[in-house]
């Protein structure tokens, strides 16, 4: 299990950091999504994989570890309001640049 | 329990949640909100200081919970000073911001204060997924203090400064999930025992977390190769903006220390050696890079934002000697640069006001009013800045070269160092001449100078003035400090007594 | 105490005239001549005591450690510069008051001179050689001020540039050398430091030392080849000229190498190296100074010169040459401040500096005429002058020189040489200005006499030579003598002038060099015209064209680095991330733990796959945007699953919610993009994008792996222990959320708010309708809104409320709480918007948004606060038990309260970035405010 899962979140890596590299920021956004669902899905897992253990008291006597599961919980909220926040400064940025290419239209029009 | 602990971070919470709540009020009112819970910062940052001066660590456990469980902040002689020096220069930036720069765009006091929670918050956690959430909370502030005021050059500018650094986020947390597991626990003095424990089939991978660690923190302190974000960010941030994030590189030099002295700091972890074998090139070759930029760029605000980069050189090329005088040295320079930085921040944004135009700029002839009065001022700040003497920027650079004579490597951080300020003292006195000396008469009768925010540049300039007056009382702070951070045992056995105990009984059985 | 007034007398004497800007020359004079008078007179009372050979040493501590302290120190040799310094300067003051009679800068300038003697007071007076270090930048700032003091010529400007990047270079050196030395003798006082020449000359880093801090003494006293500074410095107004670039600061270095003799000369290093220095200069200087047409420039050129000639004395470094150099120095001042003087009046006078034109003055202004010919003659070294007795010292001592070999014949004849040149220039100044027909058309013309009085500055200093020149024994014996004693720390035998020039070589030497001069001097006008053949350089032009091209290089290469395309930046990023990590783990043993894997089973791998290649699919999707978007919903729904899968509910439910928020944000941020990315990117750009991702990935997977089967005992059996009894719920991931970890939570809704109200703050002002490029339709606009929708949500709204109301109080003991409550709650009340439009929900909405968030974040502010009421930290949890009507028994933890929080804020973030986004795309478009 281990194994395929760890394969899964090189995917997931790849395809992310791949769309990272690209010039739009809308595939850029995409990378980042699927960098953080990789992201998440690792810290997750650092609670080991187990199934059907869900860490509620008094449901199983063997629970899966509800750390990771609460950082995840967490983070998943932190990335979900980078993502919001991202995705409109991208549109800002695509309306004011003239061109929605991450540097803009002319990376050097404002140069200080 | 002492609950003063908490408060650097819940007052300016509470006031940025409040700040929202009445988001009604008119400027004047809220400005008053946002001055207050400064000033209170303020005075916190004081009874830290003088608290965590006595060379105890002062713990909190926030839902009461026992670390390593729950979350602790710690608040020891470091943490103390970073917290007084960001509320005291936070004090000058609002103050300045309240004369109308704050106006340009909404919520700025808001997002301000949340901003301080956030660096506070990363001062104060001594748990690492606590330090990553508080980390998030100053990033996603800094990113809206940014765009403040709109403008193109902000957008482009906070695009790249956000996509970076959201990258930066996802490494952390990689970071964090091979630690955790590896260890299970997240509270850093846990994992400092834990690291010291570990056995030879997981170091390197520990060691690998502390690489991407490295990274984290080297993005937010800008080292190259990671820093060609903040130039423009910089540049394009309003001024007081600009000025607050004066000590946001800080934050990421603190949480180096902070990693690499505590987490990695106990016991002999290959990672600590790692990650400073790589810091050293790298901070010299920033230093390097800083110096040159600090000549080419043409505008005052390019020209701070690479000073910026020069310091976090100056200071990491320090740092790595880890001798408690370079520590004690770099710490001085630390307080020294980021208050500098800010004025010349401050400076430009002042000086560009009053120039007809090409607002900062150094190409062409563009009268400045008032030139005698912002010249003077200009040249006090510069003769600091460039470490001339008598000012802050001398005792600092001499206390970094002082401490760094008898090392091997210390003739290369010289003469990088010394290369440095020569080029600083060339661009500063170019800038200064072409400015104020060229001749040009106003097209327009010059309006009136901002008396306030004059006054506000001059005090801050004081400071470097008082900084070195006080050398050796701040000195001598500065050295505990540094004895503080190089006996991480304190540190842990403050935090989790009987697991540090426990250890020592262990490196006794293992001693024999 | 009297000793740190004779510095602090000047320093705040600076203020006088900067505080009356307004007063007339005479009195700013006045103001400025007191403090300097006070000073000059307390350093006569002290006099006596140091010239017996005492040392007087007062200080006050500044940083210790640092070995920083303001400890000041009056020895013989400080005495005769500071009585310089102050002599001097008192006479320039005098001179200013007429030089700047009438004019509005005399205010500064005093300011400014004042400010430079207490610096030069300073160097000349500190025990502790970092305190010396800061009054010597210091002079180099000033200097760098009153060279530019007439900003408006840009060759003001950048010869003060100039002066200052070489003199604060050299300041820089001087520094690390100063630091080094007092290293090794483990102080900075002058007093150790001297005591401890041994020590330092058996040194290994003493060579470097001593290179350093030369450089530091060449560059500030004009040695060749730094001396190109000072010509430019000639720029300055005429009284600073005297005083800074000829009298004093720039013999700043020569105190130093005579300071610091006892500690680093009497080497063959030390010799060599200043010898040869000093020769250069002396040559250099005086034969440019032949050639110069500018008064000032011949006076400067002669200047270097004659510092040169000092610095050579003291490298030949015996006793005797050592008090030839400081006598010398002292003639020079004299001689050397009165034609600068002159020149400055002459300058006035006539409008013009060139000696070609100006000529046969001595109709106009015998009595200036007369006191430059003495000087001149003193400068020349003409028999009975000041100059003649220094002059027939350094021959002598050139001829005593007795090791190393080449030094032997060289030196006599070179100085000789120069002696020849300094001669010919000499009767040029004097000749040319004075004589040598009539004048050739003057600026101003016909020129005036200065008024009697002005000519008492110059009149004092050439009566002083003149007394020298009479009975130099008086002179030397109780002022220089006592002063060489104690620079070299030793007492020397007393010289007998009457026997100077008994020697015949001596007697040749001088004749030789006074007839060459004459005859030199007679033979120029063929020289002028030869010289004026050969190419002129121009060292400022040089150096700012220098400068220029560094600054271009600097930019070039800095914007090839700084080139402000992300793609690139991040490509830094992630290949550094690679390698640092990279490195690390290759020492990794073994990749496969020791902890048994689980058996894989089909559902699951199945699960996993699909996640693999849906993200495949964006990547492959990933022009046409809107399918791409897709495929990240489907990955989104995997990634879901796989937390469903490995019992983790919460976390299953949260990222549904959030996926569906997300896709729906994305959804319509992209209405307004392009809906295809242009295929842009080259085949190697994507081959190596595609290798870095690919090595990441790798990356990932094996330290996933790694981790993933190794064994861990982590702290997590505490939650599950305490989470009933302590945190009071059976759901411990939430229980952790509010309760354990509660603080993490707190940031976390901080995180969301400030995005939301970041979002509402930059879109404020966002006018979407300049559309993006390469978007065509706009159907978000146009389309009115869909009936059936409307009715749906209408429908829908009370089921989504009141389900999330259940999903919130469940949630601290099932799947569920705050968070995710809050968002349906928010997927509901946005579908109001999409249906009935923002004006219509708008006004339908109880309260704005902001207020929700800051109010949520209060609340859960005020809950943790709530636990100092009973004296526990913050956000200490309480619970209860209590029956409910209907619901049946619910438990009241005060962790609930915390998750209204939670709640509030979600809802009100996420109301608040939708209604924004929304309000891009609707008519209500931009200005008016939402949320």
């Amino acid at each position: 299990m281990e194994l395929q899962f760890s394969l899964a979140l090189g995917v997931l890596t790849t395809c992310g950091v791949y769309l990272l590299l690209r010039a739009r920021t809308f595939s850029v956004i995409l990378g980042l999504t699927l960098l953080s669902h990789a992201v998440n899905l690792f810290l997750f897992s650092t609670g080991r994989l187990t199934t059907g253990a869900p860490p509620i008291v008094g449901l199983v006597a063997e629970s899966a570890d509800p750390l990771p599961q609460a950082l995840v919980l967490t983070a998943i909220v932190i990335s979900f309001a980078m993502t919001a926040f991202v995705v409109v400064l991208a549109l800002k940025a695509a309306v004011e640049l003239r061109n929605d290419h991450v540097d803009g239209e002319d990376p050097d029009e404002d140069r200080l | 329990m002492n609950h003063l602990v908490i408060l650097p971070i819940l007052i300016p919470l509470i006031a940025g949640a409040s700040l929202l709540l009445v988001y009604r009020y008119k400027t004047g009112r809220q400005r008053s909100i946002s001055v207050t819970s400064t000033l209170l910062l303020t005075v916190l940052g004081g009874w830290a200081l003088f608290t965590a001066g006595s060379g105890e660590h002062l713990l909190y456990h926030p839902g009461n919970w026992p670390a390593p469980f729950g979350i602790v902040l710690v608040l020891d002689r470091l943490s103390a000073l970073m917290l007084a020096l960001t509320a005291g220069l936070a004090l000058f930036c609002v103050l300045y911001a309240c004369r109308g720069i704050d106006r340009q765009g909404a919520h700025f006091h808001a997002l301000f204060q949340f901003q301080l929670a956030g660096i506070n918050g990363a001062f104060l956690t001594g748990d690492l997924f606590n330090l990553f959430v508080f980390f998030e909370v100053l990033l996603i502030a800094s990113y809206a203090l940014l765009l403040h005021g709109g403008g193109r050059a902000r957008s482009r500018a906070g695009l790249h400064y956000v996509i970076i650094n959201l990258v930066g986020s996802a490494l952390f947390l990689m970071a964090l999930g091979i630690l955790y597991g590896l260890t299970g626990t997240l509270n850093m003095a846990d994992l400092a025992i834990a690291i010291a424990n570990t056995g030879d089939g997981d170091r390197a991978l520990l060691t690998g977390a502390s690489m991407l660690l490295l990274v984290v923190f080297g993005i937010k302190a800008a080292i190259l190769p990671l820093l060609f974000w903040l130039p423009r960010a910089y540049s394009a941030a309003s001024a007081p903006v600009a000025a607050l994030f004066a000590i946001m590189t800080k934050v990421g030099i603190y949480a180096i220390i902070r990693v690499f002295l505590l987490v990695f700091g106990l016991g002999d972890s290959p990672a600590n050696a790692t990650a400073w074998a790589w810091i050293w090139p790298l901070a010299l070759l920033t230093l390097a890079l800083g110096g040159v930029g600090v000549l080419g760029s043409a505008s005052l605000r390019t020209k701070t934002a690479y000073l910026v980069i020069v310091s976090v050189g100056t200071l990491l090329a320090t740092l790595s000697f880890m001798t408690t005088t370079s520590l004690a040295a770099a710490l001085f320079y630390l307080i020294h640069s980021t208050c500098m930085t800010a004025v010349f921040f401050l400076l430009a944004d002042l000086v560009g006001r009053h120039r007809e135009q090409g607002y900062d700029g150094f190409t062409g002839i563009s009268p400045v009013a008032h030139r005698w009065l912002l010249g003077t001022l200009f040249l006090v700040a510069a003769v600091s800045l460039a470490g001339l003497p008598p000012f802050s920027g001398f005792v600092s650079k001499l206390w970094i070269l002082q401490a760094t004579t008898g090392e091997d490597l210390g003739f290369w951080l010289w003469a990088v160092l010394l290369a440095a300020s020569l080029l600083t003292i060339t661009a500063v006195s170019r800038a200064g001449s072409s400015w104020f000396w060229k001749p040009g008469e106003l097209s327009a009768p010059a309006e009136p100078l901002d008396r306030s925010c004059f006054a506000l540049v001059w005090l801050m300039t004081g400071v470097s003035i008082v900084l070195s007056l006080l050398a050796e009382p701040v000195g001598q702070y500065l050295l505990l400090t540094a004895e503080q951070l190089h006996a991480p045992e304190h540190y842990v056995q403050a935090v989790l007594p009987e697991a540090f105990s426990h250890y020592l009984s262990q490196l006794q059985e293992t001693a024999p | 105490m009297a000793l740190a007034l004779v510095i602090f007398l000047p320093l705040l004497g600076a203020l006088l005239p900067a505080l009356n800007r307004e007063a007339n020359t005479r009195s700013l004079a006045l103001l400025a001549t007191l403090p300097v008078a006070f000073s000059f007179l307390i350093l006569l009372s002290l006099a006596p005591a140091v010239l017996d050979g005492q040392t007087l040493i007062r200080e006050l501590a500044w940083a210790p450690s640092l070995g920083l302290s303001f400890a000041l120190r009056l020895d013989a040799l400080g005495l005769l510069f500071a009585l310089l310094i102050t002599g001097i300067g008192g006479l320039i003051l005098l001179y200013a008051r007429y030089y700047f009679d009438g004019k509005a800068a005399a205010a500064r300038f005093y300011t400014l001179i004042l400010l430079f003697m207490a610096a030069m007071l300073g160097i000349v007076l500190s025990e502790n050689l970092l305190v010396m270090l800061v009054f010597w930048e210091l002079t180099s700032l000033v200097s760098f001020l009153l060279i530019g003091f007439t900003s408006d010529k840009s060759r003001a400007r950048r010869g003060a540039r100039m002066s200052l990047v070489i003199t604060g270079g050299g300041g820089l050196l001087l520094l690390a050398g100063l630091v080094l030395l007092g290293q090794i003798v483990g102080s900075y006082q002058l007093s150790d430091v001297l005591a401890a020449g041994e020590q330092i000359k058996g040194h290994a880093h003493y060579p470097l030392i001593l290179c350093l801090v030369l450089l530091g003494a060449f560059t500030k006293s004009a040695q060749f080849p730094f001396h190109l500074w000072l010509p430019h410095a000639m720029a300055a107004p005429t009284p600073v000229s005297a005083y800074l670039h000829s009298a004093t600061m720039v013999k700043a270095g020569l105190f130093l190498m005579a300071r610091l003799h006892p500690a680093l000369a009497d080497t063959e290093l030390w010799f060599t190296l200043v010898t040869l220095t000093g020769m250069l200069t002396l040559m250099v200087g005086a034969f440019v100074a032949m050639f110069m047409h500018d008064m000032k420039g011949l006076l400067a050129y002669s200047t270097i010169s004659h510092l040169g000639l000092i610095t050579l004395l003291l490298g030949l470094g015996t006793p005797a040459a050592m008090s030839a150099a400081l006598f010398h120095l002292v003639c020079h001042a004299l001689f050397k401040a009165p034609l600068f003087m002159m020149a400055g009046y002459v300058d006035q006078i006539t409008g013009t500096r060139d000696m070609r034109n100006i000529n046969g003055l001595w109709r106009y202004m015998p009595a200036l005429m007369v006191l430059s010919g003495i000087s001149a003659a003193a400068m020349a070294g003409l028999p009975l002058m000041s100059g003649y007795l220094s002059k027939q010292m350094l021959m002598t001592e050139s001829l005593q020189v007795t090791a190393p070999l080449w030094a032997i014949g060289v030196i006599p004849v070179w100085v000789t040489l120069a002696g020849l040149f300094s001669v010919a220039y000499s009767i040029r100044i004097f000749h040319n200005v004075f004589f040598n027909g009539r004048p050739v058309d003057l600026p101003k013309w016909p020129p005036q006499a200065p008024r009697p009085m002005a000519l008492l500055p110059i009149a004092l200093p050439v009566l002083a030579s003149l007394y020298i020149g009479l009975m130099p024994a008086q002179v030397y014996d109780h002022l220089v003598h006592p002063a060489v004693d104690a620079a070299r720390q030793l007492s020397l035998p007393t010289v007998d002038f009457s026997s100077l020039g008994a020697d015949s070589r001596l007697l040749i030497m001088s004749l030789a060099a006074m007839f060459g001069g004459l005859l030199f001097y007679l033979a120029r006008k063929p020289l002028f015209r030869i010289h004026s053949r050969l190419p002129e350089v121009d060292a400022k032009e040089i150096f700012d064209w220098v400068l220029r091209k560094a600054i271009n290089l600097a930019r070039k290469r800095v914007y090839q680095l700084e080139n402000g395309s992300l793609q690139r930046y991040l490509a830094f990023l992630i290949l550094t991330t690679i390698t640092l990590v990279g490195l690390a783990v290759m020492k990794v043993p073994a990749w496969r733990g020791d902890v048994a894997l689980t058996p894989p089973d089909l559902l699951t791998t199945g699960g996993t796959l699909i996640l693999a290649l849906s993200a495949i699919g964006v990547v492959l999707l990933h022009h046409q945007r809107l399918r791409a978007l897709i495929m990240v919903g489907v990955t989104g729904l995997f990634v879901t699953l796989t937390f469903a899968r490995f019992s983790a509910p919460d976390l299953a439910l949260t990222q549904l919610s959030v996926e569906v928020m997300a896709v729906v944000i994305m959804m319509l941020a992209l209405s307004f993009l392009p809906q295809e990315s242009p295929k842009e990117s080259s085949n190697r750009r994507r081959g190596r994008d595609l290798l870095l991702a690919s090595i990441a990935g790798l990356g990932v997977s094996l330290l996933c792996f790694a981790v993933l089967t190794r064994p861990q005992d982590s702290i997590s059996g505490f939650f599950l222990a305490n989470s009933l009894s302590g945190g009071g719920g059976t759901n411990v991931v939430n229980v952790i959320l509010v309760d354990f970890r509660g603080f993490d939570t707190l940031g976390e809704i901080t995180v969301l708010g400030i995005a939301a109200v970041a979002v509402f703050a930059f879109t404020g002002e966002l006018h979407l309708k300049e559309r993006v490029a390469g978007n065509q339709d706009s159907l978000w606009v146009a389309e009115p809104y869909p009936v059936i929708l409307s009715m749906v949500s209408r429908i829908v709204l009370p089921i989504a409320l009141l389900v999330s109301a259940y999903i919130f109080l469940r949630g601290h003991n099932l799947p569920g709480g705050g968070f995710i409550a809050g968002l349906i709650t928010a997927v509901a009340l946005t579908l109001q918007y999409m249906s009935g439009g923002l004006v219509w929900a708008q006004e339908r909405m109880l309260t704005h948004f902001r207020p929700l968030i800051g109010g949520g974040i209060l609340i859960a502010t005020a809950t943790g606060l709530g636990s100092w009421l009973f004296g526990h930290p913050f956000l200490t949890s309480t619970f209860g038990h209590m029956n409910w009507p209907i619901l049946g028994e619910f438990e009241l933890a005060s962790a609930l309260l915390f998750d209204l929080g939670v709640y509030t804020t979600v809802v009100g973030s996420t109301l608040l970035i939708l209604a924004n986004l929304g309000k891009l795309m609707t008519v209500a478009g931009p200005g008016q405010e939402v949320g």
